[in-house]
């Protein structure tokens, strides 16, 4: 029951030891000059002005949420269309005015006009 | 001899099961030990399929653009990504200050192991498959949403405004375009009724399903394009824009890992449409000879990836604002009603007996013209608005 | 000597309880999001340890993919969060730790005398295959879950339009900046 998922844990592992192993590779072989111009941050050449933080935009928490909200409708809808070939007429139009319930909420964010990337 | 034939890897893997059982071992931890060993060879296997799939894009991207591409290295060019790999290994990593060691070193590794996990479940043959879980849809999502994740450490802990705001936008236009993808991925499952990847596979003996559901289909590829980064939405890591990147502090290996991983992403997605939309290891005599199967899927793969580099070479890059209208806009709505659609479609068929493939056709063609009658009325309005201030002003 | 599935489950265990100390106890709010992202992942290794494979890639999906990343933008969008260094542990920690073992002990003494929490889990009684169809079925049928089912939808409705209210004055507030610079 659980060899499959040895499997991936094993190949997520292999996935991140395997690149490790090249950029330790890579550590050995490369000459270590450091100096501070090489490491301050970069900016097109010129010198660094102000923080190194940024105020973000109000847009990427508004994708961010829809985002939520439409990755927990397909997750409801997976048992749904697995269910698919049992499943009455009634059953899936169940499913489909689900979907429509929460096309509305698109549909709101739209005219609301905050999927708008200024 | 024949079974050698038909069936290479798994003879392979019976011969050194029984052979390590009788040295003395338990046979649960033989299992272990032939699981981390196709493990391990199928990550370096995916890691060095890079080097050719790196030098076929560059071929072809050159003869679109009517010139040669690399020549010089070998014939035609072949190792030339080997040269530009020696030449990665032996530059310096140079940590900028101020930057947090760990999610700073961390970040590559994990967009690496997000993609090659993708090639877990993917079947390769009829009998040939790393993990045959019953959840791999959801599964392919989630994995590789991971990669999102690396970009999003990547671009967070080096100490620079220009890789936040470009990490950040790169992560937005990623969740962004997980939705269609997400939707479009219920479709197969919809239509073989598991979301394990050999149980789709099998569904599709019939009739692939890009013919069922060609909207979807289509969806899918080009959420997955805008996923991946690639052109024509490749606004946040192109190369004459490469400064607003992600990986602007990122040198060496660690930039090289980012670069195998986008590429190897790509392949990932061809690799995957073939296998949800157009039958993966399916085509005649497959069920005699089921090393054929990898022929087959190696074969649609090819295919889908040229359309991959194809699309590459032909179509300006989008704007930023451009690739979030569309995404939200367009492709959901369009995502959503051929959901809807096909669900209600298939019902149908099956309840009235009537031919499945010509009723799914008929309710793509439905769903094509009414996407092209709401585009009509809605460019009317557009052109309607823009004309008004011209007439009263 | 421990089964594979108990030490499985035993360094899980660890790293998810060091994960969630750390969330708790680090003075920046970046990392803070970070280790959850570490204690979610815990939970997921969990849930495939007690053989419930679709709800491990849920919460991967959920959680992680989407939950955690939302997380990470808000803390950035808060002004100056990311300059925040607070110290996380009150003067009086003493008196909460002999209050939280107190309160363990006391559970783990209730949870002991309860036959049917120590009992070994029976076995499932579908196959896996079969639990998803009918876990897709029974969200439908009208005699089960339908009535949680799209409640559910209306709910996720609700959150959608009630965040974008919220949300409103930071993205109206952007345009203007967009429109008067």
């Amino acid at each position: 029951m659980l060899e499959p998922w040895i499997f991936i844990g094993l190949l997520l592992g292999a996935g991140m030891l395997l690149p490790g192993v090249a950029i330790v590779a890579n550590w050995l072989l490369s000459p270590k000059k450091p100096n501070a111009i090489k490491q301050s941050t970069y900016e097109c050449g010129i010198e660094t002005v102000g923080e190194t933080n940024v105020q973000l935009k109000g847009a990427y928490y508004i994708y961010a949420l829809i985002f939520v909200v439409f990755d927990i409708e397909a997750v409801f809808l997976f048992p749904w269309a697995v269910a698919y070939k049992n499943m009455q007429l009634y059953m899936v139009l169940e499913g489909v005015l689900f979907i429509l319930i929460l096309a509305a909420g698109l549909i709101y964010a739209w005219r609301k006009g905050v999927l708008e990337w200024v | 001899m024949i079974d050698i034939l038909k069936d290479p890897i798994n003879w392979i893997g019976d011969l050194l099961s029984t052979w390590l059982v009788g040295l003395g071992l338990l046979p649960a931890f033989v299992t272990f030990l032939l699981q981390l060993l196709s493990a391990v060879i199928l990550a370096t296997t995916l890691l060095l399929l890079t080097f050719i799939l790196i030098w076929a894009e560059r071929k072809i991207v050159a003869r679109i653009q009517d010139r040669l591409g690399p020549n010089r290295v070998g014939p035609f060019g072949v190792f030339q990504t080997v040269a530009d790999l020696l030449k990665l290994v032996t530059k310096e990593l140079i940590t900028p200050e101020g930057v947090d060691r760990l999610p700073y070193n961390i970040a590559p590794l994990l967009t690496v192991a997000a993609v090659v996990g993708l090639w877990g479940v993917m079947p390769l043959a009829p009998t040939l498959l790393g993990a045959d879980i019953n959840v791999g849809v959801l599964y392919i999502i989630s994995i590789g949403a991971i990669g999102t994740l690396g970009i999003l450490l990547a671009g967070m802990s080096s100490n620079n405004k220009y890789a936040l705001l470009g990490a950040f936008r790169t992560v937005a236009v990623m969740i962004s375009y997980a939705v269609p993808m997400v939707l479009a991925l219920l479709i197969p499952v919809l239509l073989s009724g598991s979301m394990g990847m050999q149980a789709i596979v099998v569904g599709q003996r019939g009739a692939p399903y890009f013919l069922l559901a060609p909207v979807a289909g289509i969806i899918f590829f080009v959420s997955s394009l805008a996923e991946v980064g690639r052109a024509p939405f490749d606004l946040l890591e192109a190369d004459s824009e490469i400064v607003a990147g992600y990986n602007i502090e990122y040198s060496g290996l660690k930039f090289g890992m980012f670069f195998v991983a986008e590429f190897l992403h790509a392949f990932t997605i061809s690799a995957l449409t073939a296998t949800l939309f157009l039958g993966g290891w399916s085509g005649p005599w497959v069920d005699l000879y089921p090393i054929l199967g990898t022929l087959y899927f190696l074969i649609k793969t090819s295919i889908v990836y040229f359309v991959v580099i194809w699309i590459r070479g032909s179509f300006p890059r989008i704007r930023i604002d451009q690739m979030n209208a569309l995404n939200w806009k367009f492709i959901t709505p369009v995502a959503l009603a051929g959901l809807i659609f096909t669900a209600v479609a298939e019902k149908v068929a099956v309840e009235l007996e009537l031919q499945r493939v010509i009723v799914h056709l008929g309710s793509s063609v439905l769903l094509i013209v009414l996407i092209i009658v709401v585009l009509g009325i809605y460019a009317r309005i557009t052109r309607r608005q823009a004309k008004a201030p011209a007439i009263a002003g | 000597m421990l089964s594979l599935l108990q030490i499985a489950f035993l360094v899980a265990a660890f790293l998810t309880i060091v994960s969630a100390i750390m969330v708790v106890t680090t003075p920046s709010m970046v990392h803070a999001a970070l280790w959850l992202i570490l204690a979610l992942a815990g939970a997921a290794v969990f849930f495939i340890i007690l053989n419930a494979g679709f709800l491990a890639v849920v919460q991967i999906a959920v959680y992680i993919d989407a939950i955690a990343i939302m997380i990470i933008i808000v803390v950035m969008l808060t002004e100056g969060a990311t300059r925040q260094q607070i110290r996380q542990v009150s003067k009086t920690w003493w008196a909460a730790a002999i209050a939280a073992i107190l309160l363990f002990v006391g559970l783990i003494a209730i949870f002991l005398q309860t036959p049917s929490l120590i009992a070994e889990a029976p076995a499932l009684v579908m196959s896996q295959d079969a639990i998803l169809e009918d876990l897709g079925t029974a969200l439908v049928d009208v005699n089960r879950y339908i009535i949680p089912f799209e409640i559910a939808s209306v709910l996720l409705l609700a959150a959608l339009i009630g965040s974008i209210m919220v949300a409103w004055p930071l993205v109206k507030g952007d345009k203007k900046e967009e429109v008067e610079a």
